[in-house]
């Protein structure tokens, strides 16, 4: 690719480092990309799925992930890592990035990271191909396209200089300080740059001078160039060699600053750890002397550089190499943007009719529109339109679970707030609350200990093992009265329409393994109705095409609970309106019912 | 944070410390002592372990990161005949040539105060051998020969440069050592020198040097090495991974440096405590153009722009101050430069040159409040010294930065010229001594 970077091009950010990412994303809108320039952020210590960024006056989520493996495997067309790692990070971070081979383009923003570690990270990349920029840099920028980080300053400053849309220059400077500061003589003297790059300031940096230039010799968008080199190292002569065998043949023109090191013999160290010469032949004015003698535009002074730059912009332009450039209209970012306290995905009441996931509630409310309470459920809490046989399951799963008589913990709390004359809502938490891990929880465990044992291949009988080692008792398998020869008619129900309906049902078809274990050993060891609903919700995700990433993360979420929580709240209210017929009085737990067994408390002296 | 030079006598203490890790089967006695003075040195003999300095002849040397110290005659090792110098002959040899300046032949002149002391070592010449190992481009370079000694710069041909690629295993890094020895190196010694040289690389790349050489490394019978001279720099960014195997080592001030001035340890502290970056050199404590400049690569530029057009001599300090630093750091900053300009009046005035480029992030109204603070505090100073004042900057919120700062100087009845990001980064330097020769006339 002889660009460093497309108006496609995304990339992954390492370090959550708000301001600078705020940044490029405010470039992004006032250029129009289409999608953001940060595809995924890595912070390593963040708890968060994804970051609020302003795109323009609205907000953006950029998701979050701790690794840079993880952002990248689910990125896969971010080629451009911006390592923004500390000087102790940032080697290693490389490394990993390295080792993925998805990255084109590294970016590197720290500075004294130690020097051979520096040598062997940029070896590496050099040798697998891979462009390394920094370390010590503000990054690089290609107008129009994409902008490193805070590279070119404030949005305002980027108008300014005109790096929001591509000029005929190739920049590639040391510093990252006069990297601006060159965009603004270029706007101010030319027409601006179509790609520009800042080195770095370390004595040993990934991408040198004549590794940009001889990229942007082939850029057909770049029709001259500017080098702003520094005392210290032989860069420059690359430069010079390539022009003297005819592999750069666009103008350059070139200065090195540090002239002013010559009237010092040592000891003032005069810019970056890269900046000091060795040798007469690594002072400036010798750079200056042998680039001018090679052809490069070199100005007297660094003063005159503007007028040089003028010069040669204005032959190129009356050549006809350099055209006009029509300026685009910039949308402008509004002063005050304000953070949003929430966000919300599923519905909208801000138009004409209020939407579930984008359908008006009369789409799916009347029986006319053939939608069910599972189509509901799909749409508000899976953001997704569910085929016919999955919505037709999850109401089936919340008709199976509304209720299973006064006894059992939760409606029984729902009765007795319901006799203590508390209303409605009051009496109905109070049953919620009983929902866990001991009640209702069997759904969860039964998916998760499942899937976990599919997923890592166990036979049965070493699932029953691991199970045993935990010292936990197979949630979904038991029952109090039922078994094999006396089944319980909600699971054969349950079963019979996934057999029917569910395209397959791998790990329904594992548990029935299971339980042909353990009924072996006692006859109501039977898979039971919360085993089965956890287990086919598993399979109903697999079918839908949901990774089991993603399947992990419902079970980890406390998804499948919610089907309890909702299908169970119609029974517990159906006991509530109970009581309030029936108007019973408060109830009071009989003693003869509690054993007391009462001491007198010890005295700790 | 660069490649730093350290005390031939902290370079032998590395040795000693790691020798047995890296050396294994040669032999190294570090007997050396770095002392001040003569008194020092009578001082150290008395202590347990030293009794040699009493029992052997002794050599004695400045150790202040200079070379070529033969050359000088600043080499200690005879009175009458070489291997006869007593305690008392180094302890007097030491204060006698730390009583005045001295000025070597390269120029550079000081004041001696560290003294490295240890037993002369009988030797032939033909047991002198150089090895020396450092980064050029890519690769580390090893420099091996036969024939070490202060001549060896004058014997360059006869020096061996071994080249190791970064991505070299140990194997063959062993392999392309041992088949590069110099071909004048005895038989008998090839392979013992051969081995040294090895386990010098990688004790040089383990301890992440910069720069490593022994001249002469002196091969004794029984695998017995002596380091005569050594000159050695770290990469010091490689400090956090290696405090335990450096230790606490310092980094003295190159010989003949002028020792930092109390304002320039000052802002050297602030530095070190601040996330921004403050740096300070003071070039002229009398030249009259004084900067205080924003950003590296800006700072180098106005001080170039200043030599070229007014002439280096007139350039009273080069420093920086960039990366965000609070209203309090360039306050600081500001009263640190305004007390120092003022504290020699010249008939011709004073020029200030505020400048900058376009900055990635700092924010410029903010950094220009804690110039505006100091101001108000040096503002009949900077007055009696006519000082006028040039100001450039771009970047976040400059407008208002530039704004305020003019105002602010203008109340202060100081003399002020205010320009943004339309005027060249170095204009303004043009047009303060364009307007200064015109005053002169």
């Amino acid at each position: 690719m002889n660009k460093l970077f497309t108006k496609d091009t995304q990339a992954i950010f390492w370090n959550n480092n708000k301001t600078a990412i705020q940044r490029m994303l405010d470039y992004d809108y006032v250029i129009q990309r289409e999608t953001p320039s940060v595809a995924a952020i890595v912070a390593p210590t963040s708890n968060n799925k994804f970051e609020k960024f302003f795109y323009g006056p609205d907000e953006v989520m950029i998701p979050v992930y701790k690794s840079t493996p993880e952002a990248a495997e689910k990125h896969k067309n971010a080629d451009v890592l911006l390592n923004f790692g500390s000087f102790r990070t940032a080697y290693d971070v490389t490394m990993q990035a390295l080792d993925l081979k998805q990255f084109r383009v590294i970016m590197i923003t720290a500075e004294g990271i130690p020097e051979r570690m520096a040598r062997v990270m940029n070896h590496r990349a050099r040798t697998e191909g891979v462009t390394i920029i920094g370390p010590a840099t503000v990054g690089a920028i290609a107008p129009g396209a994409f902008k490193v980080a805070n590279i070119g300053g404030t949005i305002d400053n980027i108008v300014k200089s005109k790096l929001h849309r591509p000029g005929s220059c190739g920049l590639v400077t040391r510093s990252g300080g006069l990297f601006n500061e060159l965009s603004n003589i270029i706007s101010l003297n030319a027409d601006g740059i179509s790609e520009g790059v800042a080195i770095g300031g370390d004595r040993y940096v990934g991408s040198v001078f004549i590794d940009h230039l001889l990229r942007m010799e082939k850029n057909p968008d770049v029709k001259y160039m500017i080098l702003l080199g520094e005392v210290g190292g032989t860069e420059e002569y690359k430069v010079i060699d390539a022009i003297k065998e005819g592999k750069i043949t666009k103008p350059v023109i070139a200065w090195c600053i540090g002239t002013i090191a010559k009237h010092f013999s040592s000891g003032v160290q005069f810019g970056h750890a890269g900046a000091s010469a060795n040798a007469e032949r690594e002072t400036a004015a010798a750079k200056n002397a042998a680039m001018r003698e090679a052809g490069i535009y070199v100005p007297n002074s660094f003063n005159d550089l503007p007028a040089t730059i003028n010069e040669v912009y204005t032959k190129l332009k009356k050549d006809g190499v350099i055209g006009e450039i029509e300026e685009p209209v910039v949308p402008t970012i509004p002063k005050n943007r304000r953070p949003k306290n929430f966000i919300c995905t599923i519905s909208d009441d801000r138009g004409e009719e209020a939407t579930y996931a984008g359908f008006p509630i009369s789409s799916v409310a009347t029986p006319d529109t053939g939608k069910s309470i599972g189509d509901v459920i799909s749409l508000l809490w899976f953001k997704k339109q569910y085929p016919k046989w999955a919505t037709e399951f999850i109401e089936t799963v919340m008709k199976t679970v509304a209720d299973h008589g006064p006894a059992v913990s939760g409606a029984h709390n729902a009765k007795v707030t319901a006799r203590a004359g508390k209303s409605v809502v009051e009496s109905l938490v109070t049953g919620l609350l009983t929902i866990g891990p001991r009640f209702g929880g069997a759904i969860d465990g039964a998916a998760k200990y499942f899937k976990y044992a599919d997923d890592n291949k166990l036979t049965p009988a070493e699932f029953l093992n691991y199970m045993k080692k935990q010292g936990i008792p197979i949630p979904g398998i038991g029952h109090r009265i039922k078994s094999l020869r006396n089944p319980d008619k909600r699971v054969e129900g349950l079963k019979k329409f996934a057999a029917e309906f569910f395209p397959a049902t791998p790990l329904l078809d594992y548990a029935l393994e299971v339980e042909q274990l353990t009924t072996s050993k006692k006859d109501n060891l039977i898979l039971n109705v919360d085993g089965t609903i956890g287990i086919l919700m598993v399979d109903m995700w697999r079918a839908l095409g949901y990774t089991e990433e993603e399947i992990n993360e419902f079970i980890e979420s406390g998804t499948l609970n919610a089907f309890f929580i909702a299908g169970r709240t119609i029974g517990f209210i159906g006991h509530i309106l109970d009581e309030k017929r029936l108007a019973m009085p408060m109830y009071r737990h009989p003693w003869d019912d509690i054993l007391y067994d009462v001491q007198e408390a010890e005295e700790i002296k | 944070m660069a490649q730093r030079a350290i005390r031939e006598y902290d370079g032998k203490a590395l040795f000693a410390k790691h020798w047995n890790k890296y050396f294994d089967g040669f032999h190294y006695d570090f007997k050396s002592v770095l002392v001040t003075s003569g008194d020092e040195l009578r001082e150290k003999a008395k202590e347990h372990g030293f009794e040699w300095l009493n029992q052997e002849p002794l050599v004695a040397k400045p150790d202040m990161l200079f070379g070529k110290r033969g050359k000088n005659d600043l080499v200690l090792f005879r009175v009458n005949k070489p291997g006869d110098v007593t305690l008392e002959d180094a302890a007097k040899w030491i204060d006698e040539k730390s009583s005045h300046d001295v000025t070597l032949l390269s120029g550079q002149t000081g004041r001696l105060t560290h003294f490295i002391v240890e037993p002369f070592t009988p030797h032939t010449q033909e047991q002198e051998y150089y090895i020396s190992a450092t980064t050029v481009g890519e690769d580390d370079v090893l420099y091996l020969s036969a024939e070490g000694g202060m001549e060896v710069e004058e014997n360059w041909d006869k020096v061996n440069e071994v080249h190791i690629p970064i991505d070299l295993s140990d194997s063959d890094i062993e392999k392309v050592i041992k088949a590069n020895i110099p071909a004048d190196i005895p038989a008998d010694k090839q392979e013992e020198f051969g081995a040294f040289a090895f386990a010098f690389y990688k004790f040089y790349r383990d301890l992440n040097f910069a720069y490593l050489e022994i001249n002469p490394i002196v091969m004794l019978d029984n695998n017995k090495m002596a380091i005569l001279d050594l000159v050695a720099r770290l990469d010091d960014t490689a400090g956090f991974l290696m405090a335990d195997k450096w230790g606490d080592i310092e980094f003295p001030t190159p010989f003949g440096m002028e020792e930092k001035s109390p304002e320039e340890k000052a802002i050297a502290e602030a530095d070190a405590k601040s996330g921004a970056s403050l740096k300070l050199t003071i070039l002229n404590p009398m030249g009259r153009i004084w900067t205080m400049v924003a950003g590296g690569g800006a700072s180098v530029v106005y001080a170039d722009t200043i030599a070229d057009l007014a002439g280096v001599k007139d350039l009273a300090n080069y420093g920086e101050y960039s990366g965000g630093p609070t209203t309090a750091e360039t306050e600081f900053y500001a009263d640190t430069i305004f007390d120092l300009m003022t504290r020699h009046k010249d008939p011709r005035g004073k020029i200030l040159i505020i400048g900058g480029a376009i900055a990635n992030f700092t924010d410029v109204a903010k950094t220009f409040t804690g110039i505006i603070n100091s101001f108000k505090k040096y503002a009949d100073k900077l007055k009696e010294n006519k000082t006028k004042i040039y100001v450039r900057r771009g970047g976040p919120n400059y407008e208002k930065g530039l704004k305020d700062i003019e105002e602010a100087a203008k109340q202060l009845g100081l003399y002020i010229e205010v320009y943004g990001p339309e005027t060249h980064v170095t204009d303004i330097v043009r047009i303060a001594i364009e307007a200064d020769k015109e005053g002169e006339k």
